[in-house]
């Protein structure tokens, strides 16, 4: 009997390229700014993310060093949180709600739809490299769902044609 | 004389177009040459009329919603800038009933204030609690808290003040106070509607707390899916620093406390309080054998208060207005009021802060209108995903911890998701355990293995595959999850999956199409 559980990307501890020169100089610039704070490494690969879009295994091999960790240890937090990211994303990132509170207005209909429209399953990029699709579990906006946050912005109440609208939108 | 108008700021507001619709509202006043204020209040809490506008006006706030940018030119006309007349009007905002009906304590300031002016948070009563605090002896403050009767409303509702009592008797050279903001359970949002509405009074309670266990340093633990509330936090804590209301002499007393934001990064158990510490250290969010108690040897092995963001909000009310003022809301042994959130498929979803108490179904129906679709109710899931289903005939129990055990449901943090009669309960059981395959720390073998095996027996019982021996395996599961896992999430998923089974075996029963 097969399980239909929702697939977990494969995450395995990539051999550790060198970073470019500039992604090395922005990675050092967050590890120099953050290092001291007690428990750094959190805050530390955040600030990874933020500046390159994803933590790069090259910089899990520096983030080791600089913080005197193994890199076993570094690949182990980044693979535990689903948030970060070992591979680029698209230009921005769908994060689609699959919690009960969406579920009960039409969550599992709006995926469907999604998934459709834009040709990706979660994890996925779309072939134009503009958006990539993840789930989610709740993005507090539960007495207006079904959810979606796009970027940093969140959007209620969405359903098909609200999506098609809003995709259009984005591209005008 | 400019006139103050509110668009709130609130997440769930923006979600549904407040930001056009203040960006309408003031180029729509200058092209009129009219003087407006704009103010960015959190939500009151009344999500089905966000965005919901309100003018000051000589009688008080009136309000107007569901507004969208397209409305603003008919809300001038309509001189809603004195209260005028618009079929988006509600009348006075404190009389609309939904708000009317509450009993607002730890929610006092939400909607009502400028979320990040210090001025304002003054204004309506704010470090009053802190104030006492300071001239009070560290064991008073503490029995205060105990004497109120709070309990931890992120769930597990444990009493506070005994919690606080260990953290205050326990030695360590560095003390810490700890706010869980991981609010990760689908069908709650009181926690971000706080930290946004209202993020200095999670501040003052979290210095309260610093001040009464002698801990100088503080974290607010949040989750990254809340970046509003993040901006908000920040913001804040800011203020409150260059102000001495945080820092080396807060108000002047000579005593220390300092307060930082970390992101959490999508782990949905480091809502659990161990996880989120090994989460904090800067490690893998798993969770810790108990003893020893984070009370004990908590962050970094020292002792540490830990408590939700409602919890730790609840303090500055309790600190200014007293133990008995707080314990007089409420019955039995759940003292006070919580904040409920009425979520899901739901006519008139929000925020209803009441004391305990009042039944399930007063809730949902006088409150909430009942569902969204306009169909019956056919169950609610209380006290968020790890919460077990409670059918609709049951919605007569009232909310309080203990009467809704007797039932063997939960009340947990008050986040209430209603479901209609098209609802698969078979599917929301295999869900639950599919969420706790996706979310398990994988500590501990019940939790990480049971929940995989869960999906397969449940997908098995479905099929009809000798549906008779997989509902005993599958009670047998559930059993070895409850007693067997180290945490909430292994211990608790069981609840909604047993509880879809015993109430609704109908729907097990059946061959289904698998579930998407």
């Amino acid at each position: 009997m097969k399980a239909h559980l929702q697939e977990q990307p494969l995450r395995p501890m990539p051999a550790a390229r060198p970073l470019a020169a500039a992604d090395r100089a922005r990675v050092l610039e967050v590890i120099g700014r953050l290092r001291d704070l007690p428990g750094a490494l959190l805050p530390v690969l955040h600030g990874v993310q933020d500046a390159l879009g994803y933590v790069p295994a090259g910089a899990v091999s520096l983030i080791a060093a600089e913080l005197n960790l193994s890199r076993a240890e570094v690949h182990g937090v980044v693979t535990f949180y689903h948030y970060f990211r070992t591979s680029p994303p698209g230009k921005q990132v769908l994060q689609l709600c699959r919690a009960e509170a969406c579920q009960a207005v039409g969550a599992a209909a709006l995926e469907g739809h999604v998934k459709r429209k834009l040709g990706v399953d979660f994890h996925q990029t779309t072939a134009d490299g503009c958006y990539t699709l993840e789930p989610v579990y709740c993005l507090g906006n539960c007495a207006c769902g079904p959810s979606l946050m796009l970027g940093d912005e969140l959007h209620g109440m969405v359903d098909a044609p609200a999506f098609d609208a809003l995709l259009q939108e984005v591209q005008s | 004389m400019s006139v103050k108008v509110y668009v709130p700021r609130d997440a769930t507001a923006l979600a549904l177009g407040a930001e056009r619709v203040a960006q309408a509202l003031a180029a729509e006043a200058q092209a009129r040459g009219e003087a407006v204020t704009l103010v960015r209040n959190g939500s009151r809490g009344l999500f089905w009329l966000e965005p919901m506008v309100e003018v000051e006006t000589p009688a008080g706030r009136v309000a107007y919603g569901p507004v969208k940018a397209r409305d603003v030119p008919g809300l001038f006309e309509a001189g809603f800038l004195r209260g005028g007349r618009h079929a988006l009007g509600q009348g006075l905002t404190h009389e609309i009933p939904y708000l009317a009906r509450q009993e607002r304590l730890t929610f006092a300031r939400v909607g009502v204030t400028d979320p990040l002016s210090l001025d304002d948070y003054l204004a309506h009563g704010g470090y009053r609690g802190l104030r006492n605090t300071l001239g009070l002896a560290p064991a008073d403050v503490v029995k205060a808290i105990t004497d109120s009767g709070l309990r931890g409303r992120g769930g597990a509702a444990f009493p506070a003040g005994i919690k606080w009592q260990t953290v205050l008797k326990a030695e360590g050279p560095q003390k810490y106070v700890v706010c869980n903001a991981d609010e990760g359970d689908s069908g709650t949002f009181s926690d971000r509607m706080l930290m946004e509405g209202d993020p200095f009074a999670l501040i003052e309670g979290m210095s309260i707390a610093g001040v009464a266990v002698g801990a100088t340093r503080g974290y607010i633990y949040l989750r990254c899916e809340y970046p509003h509330a993040h901006h908000a936090l920040n913001a804040a804590i800011a203020t409150a620093y260059q102000r001495g209301h945080l820092g080396t002499d807060i108000l002047g007393s000579g005593k220390r406390f300092d307060l930082e934001v970390r992101l959490g990064a999508g782990a949905y158990i480091c809502g659990e309080e161990t996880s989120l510490l090994e989460s904090l250290e800067g490690k893998r969010g798993q969770v810790r054998f108990r003893p020893p108690l984070p009370a004990i040897k908590g962050l970094f092995g020292q002792p540490t208060v830990i408590n939700n963001v409602m919890t730790l909000a609840s303090v500055p009310v309790i600190l200014d207005k007293g133990a008995e003022y707080y314990r007089d809301y409420g019955v039995g042994r759940s003292r006070g009021t919580l904040p409920f959130q009425l979520a899901g498929n739901i006519k008139r979803g929000g925020l209803v802060e009441k004391a305990f108490g009042l039944s399930l179904r007063e809730l949902l129906e006088e409150f909430g209108g009942g569902t969204r679709s306009g169909r019956p109710m056919r169950a609610a899931q209380v006290g968020g995903p790890l919460g077990p289903y409670v059918p609709a005939a049951r919605f007569d129990t009232p909310l309080d911890y203990e009467a809704f055990a007797a039932m063997g449901a939960m009340v947990g943090h008050g986040g209430i998701t209603v479901f209609d009669d098209t609802v698969d309960m078979a599917s929301m059981a295999r869900f639950a355990m599919e969420f706790c395959a996706a979310e398990s720390c994988g500590k501990c073998t019940p939790c990480r293995i049971g929940s995989t095996r869960g999906v397969e027996v449940i997908d098995r019982l479905v099929a009809g595959q000798q549906p008779d021996k997989q509902e005993a395996l599958l009670r047998d599961l559930c059993e070895t999850m409850t007693h067997g896992s180290l945490c909430a999430l292994g211990g608790l998923t069981p609840g909604p999956v047993l509880s879809a089974l015993n109430h609704f075996p109908e729907d097990f029963s059946k061959p289904r199409q698998a579930a998407a």
